[in-house]
């Protein structure tokens, strides 16, 4: 009897993720955490976690854990066929859970009952594949020790909410600093066009494919700070729409940025998937 | 000072130079704001992360607006001394950009006093502005995969420190054995913005 779950197969990638490290940017420490926070938080909340426990983020499925001992698990975001989804679930000591590659949705979120108890980086269980801080990403194998469950057991069985869909999202997305470096056809072109998700994307950002937009005013931009969905244009026109993981500061024209509340989203997108920006704030 | 919108949870300041920079940052520093979840200063801005939760960009505007700078914090900062092996792979070409030879670039960098401007690129990695002198430096044409950690580094108007083995394009001028960022320690980077730098030539 083992408070732990035993990584069998880690999939493509299955990092551990919390709230992040937020407040240590002037020390050029990136907030990283849950890519998606809604879905990170949700799944704390339905096993009666503090919604900042960490869990494992993990990224089009594969994973497969056997538990030692029983846990109450949820799974959140992307919905793996055949796994219960939204609902907490207990998971007998011994058993295997296994998650299949999500039909829509990129990212799923599987929190246990007492949080992934592991050492903590900088007040953090993150993984950030950008500056490497935190535990490394889970591999076949490894044993991840389970905390102690410090509130009541919720009342809910089920939590009724939106899953990520499978065709073109639409984000909404407010001028950024430097908007003023581009001129209003670029920013049409912004909100005009249908923007394709690159196969390069990852936990820094999502990277995109579209009719690049031309710079207005020229020159060297001294680096600076920003914060997670900001649409940063590099010399190519085309957007990299950063996440979690993004560098603290960046030297490239930040025209744009996603709403946050919507950059929950763009974590679910998916290679290939459509993604179209609106200035509409409805 | 212009304040310009950066999404829905922060706003950038800007700044009209790294002077004012570190003067503001230091007083936002000193008496946050409820809602003030992290401050990064940079080159020319200050960006103001707020938790949208606890307080609005309106009231965190109203806030940086009505906040004295503190021009003396760039006079009170912490001092460190970096103990420099100038050996550096790239010393011949920084000696060569600069016109002089390379007991002179040693003779500069160790002859002025730089402050960490701010970090970024990687956790502890303080940029460093010299007092005196005329810092140019361009990077390598071709960057690294693989700089050493401890290297000690020049690119642009900084000098640098690597706290950790990564990639970079900045021209390497030493090392030293003093560890920048270590987790152990609190806070866990020694060049922190606003700290005062003095680098001095040790033999290997």
């Amino acid at each position: 009897m083992n408070r732990e779950l035993t990584v069998v197969e880690p999939g493509p990638l299955t990092t551990v993720q919390d709230a992040g490290r937020p407040g240590q940017g002037a020390l050029g420490i990136g907030r990283s955490g849950a890519c998606d926070r809604a879905a990170h938080r949700l799944a704390n909340r339905l096993v009666g976690n503090p919604e900042d426990a960490a869990v494992l983020e993990v990224t089009f499925g594969g994973l497969v854990l056997r538990a030692g001992t029983d846990v109450l698990v949820a799974l959140t975001g992307a919905r793996c066929p055949g796994t219960p989804h939204l609902a907490p679930t207990w998971l007998p000591a011994g058993a295997e859970l296994r998650l299949a590659p999500p039909t829509s949705g990129l990212r799923t979120y599987l929190a246990v009952r007492g949080g992934v108890d592991v050492e903590p980086v900088l007040g953090s269980r993150s993984t950030d594949v950008m500056s490497g801080l935190g535990p490394p990403a889970l591999r076949a194998g490894d044993r991840l020790p389970v905390g102690e469950p410090t509130l009541p057991l919720p009342g809910v069985d089920l939590a009724p909410v939106a899953e990520p869909p499978a065709g073109t999202v639409q984000v909404r997305v407010l001028p950024g600093p430097r908007r003023d470096w581009f001129d209003d056809s670029a920013w049409e072109l912004l909100l005009g066009q249908e923007y394709r998700v690159s196969s390069d994307s990852n936990r820094v950002g999502v990277r995109l494919e579209g009719e690049p937009l031309q710079r207005g005013r020229q020159g060297e931009l001294p680096s600076e700070g920003m914060v997670r969905g900001a649409l940063q244009i590099p010399p190519s026109g085309v957007p990299v729409l950063f996440l979690a993981d993004h560098p603290v500061t960046g030297g490239y024209p930040v025209v744009g940025y996603v709403a946050d509340p919507d950059v929950d989203r763009c974590a679910q997108l998916r290679p290939g998937q459509g993604l179209r920006f609106s200035s509409r704030l409805s | 000072m212009r304040v310009l919108p950066s999404g829905s949870t922060a706003l950038l300041v800007e700044l009209d130079g790294l002077g004012e920079v570190l003067a503001l940052y230091a007083a936002l520093d000193e008496e946050r704001a409820p809602g003030v979840v992290d401050l990064v200063p940079a080159g020319r801005t200050v960006l103001v992360v707020t938790d949208p939760g606890q307080t609005t960009l309106a009231a965190v505007e109203a806030w940086v607006r009505g906040t004295t700078p503190r021009p003396g914090a760039r006079d009170a900062g912490e001092r460190v001394e970096i103990p420099v092996v100038y050996d550096g792979e790239d010393l011949p070409d920084v000696a060569r950009l600069l016109g002089c030879d390379e007991d002179e670039v040693v003779r500069r960098h160790t002859g002025t006093e730089w402050t960490v401007a701010f970090c970024g690129f990687a956790p502890g990695f303080g940029y460093l502005t010299a007092d005196d002198g005329d810092w140019q430096i361009a990077r390598r044409s071709s960057p690294r995969t693989r700089v050493p950690a401890g290297s000690v580094a020049l690119a642009g108007e900084y000098s640098g420190v690597y706290p950790r083995q990564s990639p970079g394009g900045w021209q390497l001028i030493g090392r030293t054995e003093l560890a920048v960022f270590d987790l152990h320690r609190d806070p866990p980077a020694l060049l922190t913005p606003g700290t005062r730098v003095r680098f001095t030539a040790v033999t290997a």
